[in-house]
């Protein structure tokens, strides 16, 4: 009935070594999925908006429709 | 001095407790009712707690001459000691081992099955105030109010790079 003595100490350490790894893998791996899965066709959605837009246009369009208070559409 | 009616204390300190508040039974005994188990918490207890491995008690408090004999050689090199006697030595001082502590029970199924119950039984009664407690939606929700809105949004171009007005297409008048 002689067990094997239980292991006493470093039982954090053990813990640590194994799974701050992972966590550190785990974490870059959000950061990079997030830069290159949100951020980045974020930034080229605005882009490709702004790269022919015409505020003129955008404006009149709007005035027309009605939506200002301090312009009315140009038939009034 | 506390007292608590638990049904986990083992019934020779419940024995023990009861012979000490003898006033205490006898009022409980003229009610004429079972009373279960008292045990002082102003003194220390037993617990069979993972957290707890070495409890502020002993398990059995009352021993037989054999177990005070048996004490009387745990005193002694501990060489001397069989396994059985090793063991019954543990079972005098601890309840449960960590495995037996450890067991898992199925009471997780009866935990689950009540509360989805009561998430049934809240379901029939929010169905029942919805058709008799509700007032009637304003006109906000109307289909014709809705449409509207809907144009007033597109007309102010609602986040027209990402989000709303993106998916209107303003040439042809339709959705993307």
């Amino acid at each position: 009935m002689s067990l094997q003595k239980p292991l006493m100490r470093g039982l954090l350490a053990k813990r640590l070594r194994f799974h701050v790894p992972i966590a550190f893998a785990l974490s870059m791996l959000a950061a990079v999925g997030w830069k290159y899965g949100v951020t980045e066709p974020r930034k080229q959605a605005y882009a490709d908006f702004y790269k022919h837009y015409d505020a003129v246009k955008e404006f009149t369009g709007m005035r027309e429709a009605g939506v200002f208070e301090s312009v009315r559409p140009s038939g009034e | 001095m506390l007292r608590l009616t638990a049904g986990r204390v083992g019934s020779l300190v419940a024995r023990r407790a009861t012979v000490a508040l003898t006033t205490s039974s006898a009022r409980m005994a003229s009610h004429g009712h079972e009373v279960s188990e008292i045990a002082d918490m102003s003194k220390p207890m037993y617990w069979d707690r993972r957290e707890i491995p070495l409890p502020d008690k002993r398990y059995k408090d009352i021993l037989t001459p054999a177990d005070e004999s048996l004490k009387e050689k745990e005193k002694g090199p501990w060489g001397q000691l069989s396994n059985e006697e090793k063991l019954a030595l543990y079972r005098l001082s601890f309840c449960k081992t960590y495995p037996e502590m450890n067991q898992s029970s199925s009471e997780w199924k009866t935990v689950v099955a009540g509360v989805l119950y009561c998430i049934g039984l809240t379901g029939l009664v929010i169905i029942w105030q919805a058709a008799y407690v509700s007032p009637p939606a304003p006109r906000t929700f109307d289909a014709e109010w809705q449409a509207k809105q809907v144009k007033r949004m597109l007309d102010m171009r609602v986040s027209p790079i990402e989000g709303f007005a993106a998916k209107w297409d303003y040439e042809k008048g339709q959705w993307k």
